[in-house]
């Protein structure tokens, strides 16, 4: 029997995707909110410009590299799913929570660096937005890293392969997120 | 799987638009090292609205789906718009007609933090 996330379609979508897009808008607001916040305060406070400068731009490029790569796997993983393959499915679920791995790991030592240096979350109001909005993004990748890793163990044996797109959705958002945090935080110096 | 799904999974080479992705992340980088603050704007958050674009378009299949589900996401943005409008004079203004902000408290730079 075919879960009624599959089957169902009263609105055209599949209830499952359509449920993946309703946490998707939900997390415009909660994103959007935040880095609407921080434009605001960016462009009343042109002096942040020189807490900005202290943003490592390669590390922050090279996180962009990795999700942008990870999100490349995630529909990769998708269209294996689509021809009914799981197990290349979930090896690109792996390979994508591999890109996870690194862009946590990357943050850690960026983090490490600038605590070390005096920067924290207490410092100022930039590095109050800093911290938060990373960090919330960080967040997204963890959880989503963990409920890949789930998807990819049931589509490694060739069931519920539909939540292989579902996953790549939210992960695909995850990475326009920092597509949008990136230049905020690291380029407008 | 809906059949649209699976058509625009095998029609869309996501190599190719990875490649193209990767290759604006480098202009987006490059960009802003000119130092000119136009050129900053187009390259880093002009090129941002093009990445995301691309990704809604080519790995969610954002265009595939129903309309409604992309008015959803559109309405969402809006929402932004309607709550930088209402914000904004407040916080990116230090006066105003009828008023003026009490304390306007600027920012040393991080430096002096060592």
């Amino acid at each position: 029997m075919r879960p009624i996330a599959t089957t169902r379609a009263a609105a055209g979508i599949p209830t499952g995707r359509l449920a993946v897009w309703w946490v998707v808008a939900s997390e415009i607001v909660i994103f959007g909110g935040l880095l609407v916040s921080y434009i605001m305060h960016r462009i009343a406070n042109p002096d942040w410009g020189y807490q900005a400068a202290y943003t490592n731009v390669w590390l922050g490029g090279f996180n962009t590299f990795v999700l942008l790569t990870s999100s490349l796997s995630a529909v990769l993983g998708h269209k294996a799913a689509v021809a009914g393959d799981g197990p290349r499915a979930a090896k690109m679920l792996y390979a994508t929570c591999l890109g996870a791995v690194t862009f946590i790991a990357v943050k850690a030592f960026e983090w490490t660096a600038e605590i070390t240096h005096g920067y924290t979350i207490t410092s100022s109001t930039f590095w109050s937005f800093y911290y938060t909005a990373a960090g919330l993004h960080a967040l997204h990748v963890i959880a989503g890293a963990v409920i890949m890793l789930f998807v990819a163990a049931t589509a490694k044996r060739n069931l519920e392969l539909h939540r292989v797109e579902l996953i790549g959705i939210y992960w695909h958002f995850v990475d326009i997120v920092w597509i949008f945090l990136f230049p905020l935080l690291y380029i407008a110096k | 799987m809906s059949q649209h799904a699976e058509h625009a999974a095998h029609e869309i080479n996501y190599v190719r638009v990875w490649v193209i992705l990767l290759c604006l992340l480098v202009v987006s980088i490059l960009g802003p090292m000119l130092g000119i603050k136009l050129v900053t704007l187009i390259t880093a958050f002009g090129i941002a609205i093009i990445k995301a674009y691309l990704v809604a378009k080519n790995f969610m299949h954002l265009n595939i789906e129903p309309r409604y589900a992309v008015y959803l996401l559109v309405t969402m943005l809006v929402f932004m718009l309607l709550f930088f409008a209402g914000s904004a004079p407040d916080i990116m203004k230090h006066e105003g007609t009828h008023w003026i902000k009490p304390v306007v408290h600027v920012e040393a730079p991080a430096a002096a933090h060592h």
